[in-house]
C-alpha cells in the first residue's frame, strides 16, 4: 500500500480563482487521476473525474478539490480573513519531486545561506539556533516556533538585513505555512504558504500563496520575489535522492537543525501518510 | 540609469540582459512584469510597447525600444564596453562568428527554453519535438566547444568572451530545469564554469554562484582542475 487511500481524504489546490474564464477548460492531474476543469459564469468552476463532478470549495484565492466522498475538513488560516493584508497567489510551478519533499524543503532553514544566498541567508550567518517543535494535539498539526535567523533581504519590503523570526505550521501532509517577521509592521507576521497538488508520488504542482503587510511593492514585484525563492529550490528538489521521502532516520541522518523535518516525518508516519514516502524507511 | 528593462525573474532572456549589465557594471531601472501567472506581457500596455508580446523589453533614455534580446546585448556592449571586446568590432572574422552564435542562441530559446517552460510552468508544447531539438542544439554546442578547446580557445568565438557567449549561456545552463542534465556535455560544463567565474557574474534561479568563489581569500578553482 502506498498511502493513496490516506491521501485521498484531503482537499488539494487545483486552480486559482478567476483562472478559467466562462467556457474555458483545462486538464489537470491529481493523485494519478485525470481531471477536467471547466470555467463557468460568475467566476465559477466545475471539476470532473471520469465525468463525475467532484466536491469543490474556495479558500485562500484558490479552488480546492477532493476525490473523497467523505473528506477531512480543510485546514484554516485565520490571517486570510484580515482584510488589510495583501493576498498574493503566485501561480503554479511544476516540480519533479515527491510532494512531501516539497513540503519538507519549505520547512528547512539551514539551506537558506547556500540556496537563497544574499536573500534569505548569507555566510557566515549559517547557524540555526535552538528552536521548538511540537505536535499541536488539538489541531493535529506540526508547529515549529521560536526560530530566529539572520536574513539579508527577508522580504521584498525589507531594507537591509534583519534577524527574522519564523513559525511553521503543517496542517495537512501537503501543506506548509510559515509566519515570519513583517519588515513593515512590527507587531504582525507575514504569512507564506505552500499548497501542494500531488500529480503522482514523484511529481507535484506547487501553488505558493502569501498574505502580507506591504503597501509599497507592486503585485508583480511580490510574485517575482516569491518565484525567485521557490525556483531556487526547484532544481535542488529535483535532485534529491531517494526521490521519495524516507520517514525513518537512518537513510538520511538528521541533525539538530532538522528538528522540524524529523517531527514532520514522524507525524506523517503516525497518521499513515505514506503517499510520496519511501516504503519501509 | 542608462536604460529601463521590462523584466521577469525566471526568464533566461531577461537574465541575459541582467548578466551583461552586471558584467559591464551598468545600472538600470527594472520593471517587474507578471509573466506568470498574470500573463502581463500579453496585456495591452505591454503589447503597445512590444507587439511581439515577448520579454525582455529594453528602453533607452533616448526613447529607442529594443525587443530582441540579442540586439540588446549588442547595444549594451556598444554603449558600455570601451575595450570593444564583448562586441569585437575590430575583428571582422570574429564579429561574423559572433553574429552566427547570436542566431544560434535563438535556437536554444526555441528548444531548451520551450521545454523548460513546459517542465516548470506546464506550457503546452510539442514535448517530443522540443526535447529532440534541444539535444541536437546542445550536441552542436558541445562539438563546437570541444573544437575550440582543441584549438586552445576558451570561448565560443575566440579567446575572450563576447556577447555570443552571454546569449548562449542561460538556456544551456538551465537545461536541467527542463530535465536535460549536463553529464553528457563535458565541454559545455567547462564553458559554463568559466562563465560563472567572470568578475561581476550574477545568478538566477537554477544558475548558481560557484561556491568556492565566495571563500574570503579569493581562492578560485583553476581550469586545470576541471
Amino acid at each position: 500500500m502506498n498511502g493513496i487511500e490516506h491521501a485521498l481524504e484531503y482537499w488539494y489546490p487545483i486552480a486559482m480563482h478567476n483562472e478559467l474564464s466562462n467556457g474555458q477548460t483545462r486538464r489537470a492531474r491529481l493523485l494519478e487521476k485525470e481531471l477536467l476543469l471547466s470555467g463557468g459564469a460568475n467566476d465559477s468552476l466545475t471539476v470532473t473525474c471520469n465525468e463525475r463532478p467532484l466536491a469543490l470549495q474556495s479558500a485562500f484565492d484558490h479552488w480546492w478539490v477532493t476525490l473523497s466522498e467523505n473528506p477531512l475538513p480543510l485546514f484554516t488560516i485565520p490571517e486570510a480573513d484580515e482584510a488589510e493584508r495583501r493576498f498574493v497567489p503566485c501561480g503554479v510551478v511544476r516540480v519533479a519531486c515527491s510532494p512531501l519533499r516539497a513540503v519538507e524543503n519549505f520547512l528547512d532553514i539551514a539551506h537558506f545561506p547556500f540556496v537563497h544566498t544574499d536573500v534569505l541567508g548569507a555566510e557566515p550567518h549559517t547557524e540555526v539556533y535552538k528552536y521548538d517543535v511540537k505536535i499541536d494535539e488539538s489541531k493535529d498539526e506540526v508547529i515549529a516556533s521560536n526560530i530566529r535567523f539572520y536574513q539579508p533581504q527577508a522580504a521584498k519590503s525589507a531594507e537591509g538585513g534583519i534577524e527574522t523570526e519564523y513559525i511553521y505550521r503543517v496542517p495537512a501532509p501537503m501543506v506548509a505555512i510559515l509566519y515570519k517577521t513583517c519588515p513593515q509592521k512590527a507587531d504582525a507576521m507575514d504569512v507564506i504558504a505552500l499548497f501542494v497538488q500531488p500529480l503522482d508520488e514523484q511529481t507535484c504542482d506547487v501553488w505558493p500563496w502569501m498574505a502580507l503587510y506591504d503597501d509599497t511593492s507592486t503585485m508583480a514585484d511580490l510574485i517575482q520575489f516569491q518565484q525567485l525563492i521557490f525556483l531556487q529550490d526547484r532544481s535542488i528538489l529535483e535532485n534529491q535522492i531517494p526521490r521519495k521521502l524516507p520517514l525513518d532516520p537512518g537513510l538520511e541522518i538528521p541533525t539538530r537543525a532538522d528538528l522540524t523535518s524529523i517531527s514532520y516525518r514522524r507525524w506523517l508516519k503516525k497518521r499513515g501518510a505514506y503517499y510520496g514516502a519511501l516504503e519501509n524507511c | 540609469m542608462s536604460f529601463t528593462l521590462h523584466n521577469y525573474v525566471l526568464s533566461g532572456n531577461c537574465y541575459k540582459i541582467r548578466l551583461m549589465a552586471s558584467l559591464l557594471n551598468v545600472t538600470y531601472e527594472s520593471i517587474a512584469v507578471d509573466f506568470h501567472p498574470g500573463q502581463e506581457h500579453k496585456s495591452e500596455p505591454l503589447l503597445q510597447l512590444n507587439p511581439a508580446g515577448t520579454l525582455p523589453v529594453l528602453t533607452t533614455t533616448d526613447g529607442t525600444v529594443l525587443t530582441e534580446t540579442q540586439a540588446m546585448l549588442v547595444w549594451l556592449a556598444q554603449q558600455h564596453d570601451p575595450s570593444n571586446s564583448w562586441w569585437p568590432v575590430h575583428s571582422k572574422p570574429q564579429i561574423t562568428r559572433v553574429v552566427q552564435w547570436l542566431g544560434f542562441a535563438s535556437r536554444l530559446t526555441a528548444t531548451v527554453g520551450e521545454l523548460r517552460l513546459h517542465s516548470m510552468l506546464n506550457k503546452p508544447v510539442n514535448v517530443t519535438a522540443v526535447k529532440t531539438g534541444a539535444k541536437v542544439v546542445l550536441r552542436e554546442l558541445e562539438s563546437h566547444l570541444t573544437e575550440q578547446r582543441i584549438n586552445n580557445l576558451q570561448w565560443l568565438t575566440g579567446d575572450t568572451p563576447t556577447v555570443a557567449d552571454i546569449a548562449c549561456f542561460p538556456y544551456t545552463a538551465l537545461s536541467p530545469d527542463a530535465g536535460i542534465e549536463h553529464d553528457d556535455y563535458p565541454a559545455i560544463r567547462r564553458w559554463l564554469h568559466r562563465l560563472r567565474s567572470l568578475p561581476g557574474f550574477i545568478t538566477m534561479p537554477g544558475i548558481y554562484e560557484l561556491h568556492e568563489l565566495r571563500k574570503p581569500d579569493g581562492y578560485t578553482v583553476s581550469d586545470a582542475t576541471l
